[in-house]
């Protein structure tokens, strides 16, 4: 018997551990990175782990957060700053210096910015320094400003905002520990992904119901304890279906809605005239109710008053009002919302529908939490605690990015709503800075009198329209952005329309732009519809001139993607670990239900090649351009770099954009003079800042007189702002009115039926434009993507490790389709829709909605991108349902071409697409298959990563 | 299973060597002459020869010393002990006819004994495996030997009417232990088709209790090791084909050639050339059999694939 | 030393895996990945790393299955099909074949604490520990020549540089979803015999003899939404009207 080989087994991991944030996806966890010295004396990274004191992660890591070191390492990273030399998609380039490339970016921008600044279009992708990007294109004075959220998530942020003051996504969380029933509609599983996951964990360990609404049962549905496979886009329909059952059976939190939101508010009935469905104010702009008890009309705000919610009664004017309430009552009694009249609809049985609301009125009203904690409300009313009715909600993409996304995101917040389950323990809770009433953010900026040669915009791109009056458009109603946000066509494009810019400026459409600067964002392949057709747009030539119709193209990544073959300068940025970065509360932020958090990214790892973090650069840029906010009175930088930005820039006096260790001392939170100590803090403690907040303030924040004290005292704002559930929307209901042709601006002709089918004061659902649009018969099923959980959108695939697990896509076709058209797992399939077609593998899938197909999203990928080999799967069988979805819907015959999105905010309407499928002889290359683009490396043939530490 | 050619050939071509050393261990054959020194000589080439194949397909063949470590448990180990012990009955069987021309019948005896011993422990190196079906059977063994058999005393005919003679006792048992084989092999494929192989997706997931178990997703979308190594899959009709060729030109083929050679009156070039042909064609037909033998077999990870 | 040893102590250290709770989102799988590469032995090599043929060596990989119900057990919506995500690595069986196979004595299970490991120095790559393991436990090196297996991270569960909530499995450290749980199996008080014990953990393919250490904790049975429709009745029905005077008296309560 040979003794068993003694093996060291207290090794240290590494020889260094630098705490910062991950950025492999939008998550922002907390990550240990571990730091070895090699034998040949060079630091590398051993290992990532999750960061344990982390308040997003809590020390768990995902697939995409442990592959950090491959993503680090890729070879697919841009090397120095790059000018085109070869025709846009070629990939020819010839490396310039910092200086060069810094000197031109000056020369274009400066000479926009002095002859008209709207010619530049500055739009960021993935970007996390929003606060900063956003600044610096107001200083520079364009307003065509915005990230990505118009081809994201703008639906959910803005009927969030405007009807709770908060928003799912990133900026609220179910009270996962309390929580009895979660309900989970259309996750995209890349987002929030571990807070998510610890969440669901916690509600499964607690034995509560796990229900999930997604037409397809993978990632985070595979676990629910009930799978509901709704047909897309008909989310809106089943909870208006859910709201009526709940009416009918009574099982609504009267208590909660006379408290919090405007079910007693008066609104005018007065048809024809320009204030009908608006809410009857005093001459404060007051919004006015009617008290049971006196029996008067008084201001919502009277203290003690205990407003009707029917009836109806007249004004000192003699107009007619009604409580909004009863308005929304009577919409949803009606049968049309009952479960048997939208089951075939929704693909989800009567039954089913009745079992769902069954159960959220039995865990609402029958399991109701009651913590026993003091608190008092905005009129200084004590309560003796928090009651909570444990149902809580969560949704993302999937009801999100359709044409009726808007209206579905505020009906499921009208839901939580009608049961009182907003910010309460058990229910979904905001996180700070959230709530906000949407009247304490900005309205829009960019028209013409915002505008003007070598000055800032006169006030912040994007925001929110109160009424048509805010919209950006000139006096012939036409749009003044170049991606026409805020313009007739939706006038609450609160994130912009980014994937409106390429199409637009090539069309010269609201007017050409001069220079393109882009970051981050794939617009030349999985960020834009219709991407054969904006590749063109890119490449296409003004015949006259023989210049490329989008003249100038600046752009800014880390990696060698599809897009940077378009660039005709490119400005490399570095890798994540090798930055600084700020996850501020002015941007994105990462805080948590009960506590308000802010973190950092810096260098743990000095970059190897001569690339910049894009914020450093535009500071540069700032600077050089000489814009205001960037340079001092003599003209000198003001900040040396992004860290020195974030340490020193005040937004107002005292707000910077981090909150911890402010002051001299480092021992102010929220408000505080700049500490010049305030980044080495942050390291000392895991690069993160948290500070709980207290548990008089932790529920019902949006009227909980501590927290809004607590809010003020953090730099959230400057006087309380409490936010009152607008579940009647008056906003919507103005441009009803304008589309009627009672309000100024009119809306015009062209516009006014859409305006009138979308815009509803009260949640409505409609049919999907695309759908409406197309032949049913011709395109009978649906396509639709999901997110895999191992990959942050197209960002993976330069990734040795996360690329064996999605080297190329499959289209997952449901059973029943299979069986009529004849498929079998591993055929070929040509996939039709009104727009182009696709030739695509597929693989049969039972546990799917039966109407539709499903792939993953962004796996396919160009031929010679992100320094692939040009043979690789996600190239060869790899594809995108981008090529099937347009950007405009098809022609319906008024001349117009209307955009694929929601109508009322410009949200990409994604999963809006209608398809065909038949069977095709079985193919070597999947199709559309676009000429390789440039390969940026050569290849390496084999990766022994840590071998050097064997 | 993936079938490697540098285990078919170690397998087959040590199969003969061990089986022409186990015929001539006999003394069946005239020690004395060329054919029989060349005979025991080619019995080690090709012992030689397989063993050292068998050595290609490693990752660390420096190390492989260390093999025969492990008889208490790894019939590979088992083998690799008993080649080697093996050789020694079998060199100086070999030294006594090479140089000496005669047979000494205990040593011969003794390496019979030893040869079919090592060819058992090869064949258990597969019968072992329970993860893998086909192969977990007592007639995997049986095969593997009536095949060495089978081989050796179609060389040890050749090598007999080379030196002129028509043994047709030699013939007769060549005959027999063909038919034995394939009858065998036949056998053994019938239980391979029928696979009631207990493991099933349901088992290796546990979820049967739930329902039917189709994979959805590989974990990895490429091929891995163990797919490679383990996920070879062979048409069953393509299957059925080869293995009707291999029946054909292993067994029928060399039984009727040997047959004719049984008729010859004299050990004539003809006689020689129908006995070679014989030879050729039964190990085509191993080879083929052999191929297969990797190649249908489903191994027990497949149910998660 | 390839025979089975005698376990000098009760200990069976291994993985229970909640397949109820488990979203199929790699991070185990990676995370195993990255630590081990560094870690134990050679590295995790990856061959044609950007190129047709990417393939690596991993000790844990994910499988998705879907499970249709045929007779089974009513789960979500009745007849609805189900997703099933399925980690899967070394059970470090108690009768491992792939011990006893190996020729040369580098696989071996220890006797303290029952993990079975490949001592990478007598490996000769020979593949037949991988031949003999039904559930695709181990991977060939093809950089190194040697056979690659799970470890259990057993240069961090004994690891003294590490805090103690840290001697865990890589794996088990970072799973978002707290699907996979470590501990002594072979102690029936231990929290993980009891998780095993009360959810009905079962073995991987019993009927292969090699008695898994490593436990799967199958899906809980559920009951459908449509069963509960019934409790949902109004309590009136006279539309909006009934609905009025109901809420009006819900007001006066107030």
């Amino acid at each position: 018997m040979n003794a068993e080989p003694q093996i060291d087994l207290s090794q240290a991991a590494s020889d260094e551990v630098k705490k910062t944030t991950c950025y492999m996806c939008a998550c922002r966890c907390g990550i240990n990175v571990h730091l070895k010295n090699t034998p040949d004396g060079k630091q590398k990274i051993r290992y990532i782990e999750g960061n344990r004191d982390h308040p997003v992660n809590r020390g768990v890591l995902c697939a995409k957060g442990s592959a950090g070191i491959m993503q680090h390492y890729a070879p697919a990273r841009l090397k120095a700053p790059m000018l085109r030399t070869g025709p846009r998609g070629s990939g020819e380039f010839k490396e310039i210096s910092w200086d060069e490339a810094l000197a031109l970016a000056t020369e274009w921008l400066g000479k926009v910015r002095d002859d008209d600044p709207r010619k530049l279009a500055f739009f960021t992708g993935r970007d996390q320094s929003q606060s900063l990007t956003g600044y610096w294109a107001q200083q520079f004075g364009t307003p065509n400003y915005a990230a990505h959220g118009g081809f994201c998530s703008v639906n959910m942020a803005a009927a969030g905002i405007m009807t709770i003051g908060g928003a799912f996504w990133e900026f609220g969380a179910p009270d996962w520990e309390r929580t009895k029933l979660f309900i989970l509609f259309g996750v995209a599983e890349d987002h929030d992904s571990n807070p998510l996951k610890l969440g669901i964990s916690k509600v499964k360990e607690n034995g509560a119901r796990f229900v999930s609404v997604n037409p397809v049962r993978t990632g985070y549905s595979a676990v629910a304890d009930n799978w509901i496979g709704v047909r897309p886009g008909t989310d809106g329909l089943l909870i208006l279906s859910l709201i009526h059952e709940l009416l009918k059976a009574r099982k609504i939190d009267v208590d909660y809605l006379s408290r919090y939101t405007n079910a007693a508010w008066l609104v005018i009935d007065a048809p024809g005239t320009a204030d009908h469905g608006l809410f009857a104010r005093n001459g404060d702009g007051k919004a006015l109710v009617f008290d049971r008890v006196t029996e008067t009309v008084v201001t919502a705000e009277t203290k003690g008053v205990q407003g009707a919610f029917g009836g109806s009664c007249k004004l000192d004017d003699g107009r007619k009002v009604v409580p909004s309430f009863s308005l929304l009552a009577e919409k949803y009694l009606d049968e049309k919302y009952a479960p048997e009249t939208v089951a075939a609809q929704c693909g989800v049985s009567a039954e089913t529908i009745r079992g769902l609301a069954a159960e959220i009125a039995r865990v609402a009203f029958d399991e109701e939490i009651f913590i026993e904690q003091p608190w008092f409300d905005m009129h200084g009313v004590k309560h003796d605690g928090y009651r909570g009715r444990p149902v809580s909600f969560h949704a993302m993409r999937g009801i999100s990015a359709h044409s009726n996304g808007f209206q579905t995101c505020r009906a499921l917040h009208l839901l939580q709503v009608l049961i009182g389950a907003i910010d309460c323990p058990g229910g979904f809770r905001y996180e700070p800075p959230y709530p906000k009433p949407v009247d304490s953010h900005p309205r829009p900026h960019g028209r013409a009198e915002h505008v003007n040669a070598g000055e800032p915009l006169a006030g912040p791109h994007l925001g929110f329209p109160l009424g048509p009056e805010d919209m950006l458009i000139d006096a012939e109603g036409q749009p003044c952005r170049l991606d026409k946000a805020f313009s007739w066509d939706s006038p609450l494009s609160a994130h912009g329309l980014m994937h409106m810019a390429i199409p637009n400026a090539h069309a010269g459409d609201p007017y050409p732009v001069d220079v393109m600067f882009l970051y981050m964002a794939n617009m030349a392949w999985n960020s834009s519809m219709n991407t054969a057709g904006v590749v063109k747009m890119l490449e296409d030539k003004d015949e006259a001139t023989g210049e490329y119709k989008i003249p100038k193209i600046i752009y800014s990544d880390a990696y060698w993607s599809e897009t940077v073959s378009y660039a005709d300068l490119v400005l490399p940025d570095t890798t994540y670990l090798e930055r600084y970065d700020c996850i501020s509360l002015l941007d994105r932020p990462i805080a948590e239900p009960d506590c308000v958090n802010d973190a950092i990214r810096w260098p743990v790892i000095e970059p190897d090649r001569d690339v910049r973090g894009f914020q450093s650069v535009i500071l540069d840029l700032g600077a050089r351009l000489k814009l205001p906010g960037f340079v001092d009175g003599e003209g000198k930088a003001l900040y040396s770099d992004y860290a020195d930005y974030i340490v020193r820039h005040e937004r107002r006096p005292g707000i910077g954009p981090l909150a911890g260790f402010r002051g001299p001392e480092g021992t102010k939170l929220g408000r505080g003079e700049p500490n010049p100590d305030q980044l080495e803090r942050y390291k000392q403690n895991g690069a993160f800042n948290s500070t709980h907040i207290p548990m008089e303030a932790q529920f019902f924040k949006h009227a909980n007189a501590a927290y809004q004290e607590f809010g003020i005292r953090m730099g959230f704002f400057d006087k309380p702002a409490p936010v009152t559930f607008q579940l009647y929307n008056e906003t919507l209901q103005k441009f009803r009115l304008s589309a009627e042709g009672m309000r100024k601006p009119q809306a015009p002709e062209t516009h006014r039926e859409q305006i009138l089918t979308a815009f509803h004061p009260l949640p409505e659902w409609y049919q999907p434009f695309e759908e409406a649009a197309v032949d049913r018969e011709a395109y009978p099923y649906h396509a639709i993507t999901q997110r895999p959980a191992a990959m942050y959108h197209s960002w993976g695939s330069m990734n040795a490790w996360l690329r064996q697990i999605h080297t190329k896509n499959v289209l997952y076709v449901p059973g029943k389709i299979c069986d009529s058209v004849g498929l079998e797992t591993g055929n070929w399939a040509w996939v039709t829709s009104a727009h182009g077609r696709i030739k695509v593998e597929i693989a049969r899938s039972e546990a799917v909605n039966e109407d539709t197909m499903w792939t993953w999203n962004a796996i396919g990928k160009r031929a010679g991108a992100w320094a692939l080999d040009a043979d690789a799967p996600e190239a060869e069988k790899g594809f995108l349902l981008n090529h099937l979805i347009n950007e405009l819907l098809p022609p319906k015959g008024d001349g117009m071409r209307w955009s694929n999105s929601d109508p009322i905010t410009g949200q990409a309407a994604w999963y809006d697409l209608r398809v065909n499928i038949e069977k095709a002889e079985p193919g070597a290359q999947s199709e559309p298959h676009l000429p390789r683009t440039a390969k940026s490396v050569d290849g390496v043939d084999e990766l022994r990563y840590g071998q050097e530490w064997d | 299973m993936h079938p490697a050619y540098s285990i078919i050939f170690f397998t087959t071509v040590s199969g003969f060597g061990y089986g022409l050393a186990a015929v001539l261990g006999f003394g069946m054959l005239d020690a004395g002459a060329v054919s029989t020194k060349v005979a025991h000589f080619t019995a080690l080439a090709f012992i030689s020869a397989g063993l050292l194949s068998s050595t290609l397909h490693l990752g660390n063949p420096q190390r492989a010393w260390r093999a025969f470590s492990q008889w208490r448990s790894s019939w590979l180990s088992r083998e690799g002990v008993m080649a080697i012990l093996t050789f020694v009955p079998l060199c100086a069987g070999a030294w006594l006819s090479i140089f000496e021309g005669r047979y000494v019948a205990w040593i011969g005896l003794t390496g019979t004994a030893l040869s079919l011993i090592t060819v058992y422990c090869t064949s258990m190196i597969y019968a072992s495996l329970k993860s893998i079906y086909a192969w977990h059977t007592p007639v995997t063994s049986l095969a593997y030997l009536l095949f060495a058999a089978a081989g050796g005393l179609s060389l040890a005919c050749v090598f007999a009417v080379f030196s002129g003679d028509l043994p047709a006792l030699l013939i007769v048992a060549c005959m027999a232990a063909l038919a034995f084989a394939w009858v065998t092999k036949t056998m053994w494929r019938n239980r391979l088709k029928q696979d009631q192989s207990p493991s099933t997706p349901e088992t290796a997931t546990g979820l049967g209790g739930i329902g039917k178990v189709k994979l959805l997703e590989r974990p990895h979308i490429n091929e891995n090791y163990l797919t490679r190594e383990m996920g070879y899959r062979v048409a069953r009709k393509h299957a059925d084909k080869l293995s009707l060729l291999s029946l054909i030109f292993g067994c029928l083929i060399p039984i009727g050639l040997l047959f004719l050679v049984l008729l010859a009156d004299e050990a004539s070039i003809g006689a020689l050339g129908l006995a070679t042909a014989a030879l050729v064609s039964h190990a085509l037909g191993v080879v083929t059999e052999r191929w297969l033998f990797f190649a249908e077999a489903r191994h027990a990870v497949m149910n998660y694939y | 030393m390839t025979s089975l040893p005698k376990p000098s102590s009760s200990a069976k250290l291994g993985l229970v895996i909640d397949l109820d709770i488990c979203v199929g989102c790699h991070a185990c799988v990676v995370n195993c990945k990255e630590w081990n590469t560094g870690g134990y032995g050679n590295a995790l090599s990856d061959q044609d790393p950007y190129g047709a043929d990417v393939s690596g060596a991993w000790l844990n990989r994910i499988h998705t299955f879907e499970v249709v119900p045929e007779g089974g057990e009513i789960i979500g919506e009745e007849g609805d099909a189900r997703v099933v995500h399925f980690p899967k690595s070394c059970l470090h069986c108690e009768d491992a074949p792939c011990v006893t196979v190996c020729p040369t004595g580098a696989s071996y299970k220890r006797a303290e604490d029952g993990i079975v490991l490949v001592d990478e120095d007598k490996c000769i790559g020979c593949g037949l520990c991988a031949w003999s393991c039904p559930y695709g436990a181990r991977e060939m090196d093809v950089a190194a020549g040697v056979m690659k297996k799970c470890t259990l991270c057993i240069d961090r569960i004994y690891n003294d540089t590490f805090e103690e909530v840290d001697r865990v499995p890589a794996c088990v450290r970072t799973c978002p979803a707290k699907a996979r749980h470590f501990g002594d199996l072979g102690d029936p008080e231990s929290d993980l015999s009891k998780l095993v014990a009360e959810r009905g953990g079962v073995d991987l393919m019993p009927e292969q003899g090699t008695r898994p250490v490593n436990k799967y904790l199958p899906p809980r049975p559920r009951s459908t939404l449509a069963s509960k429709a019934g409790a949902l009745t109004a309590e009136n029905t006279d539309g909006a009207s009934g609905f009025f005077s109901w809420l009006d008296g819900m007001l006066e309560r107030l």
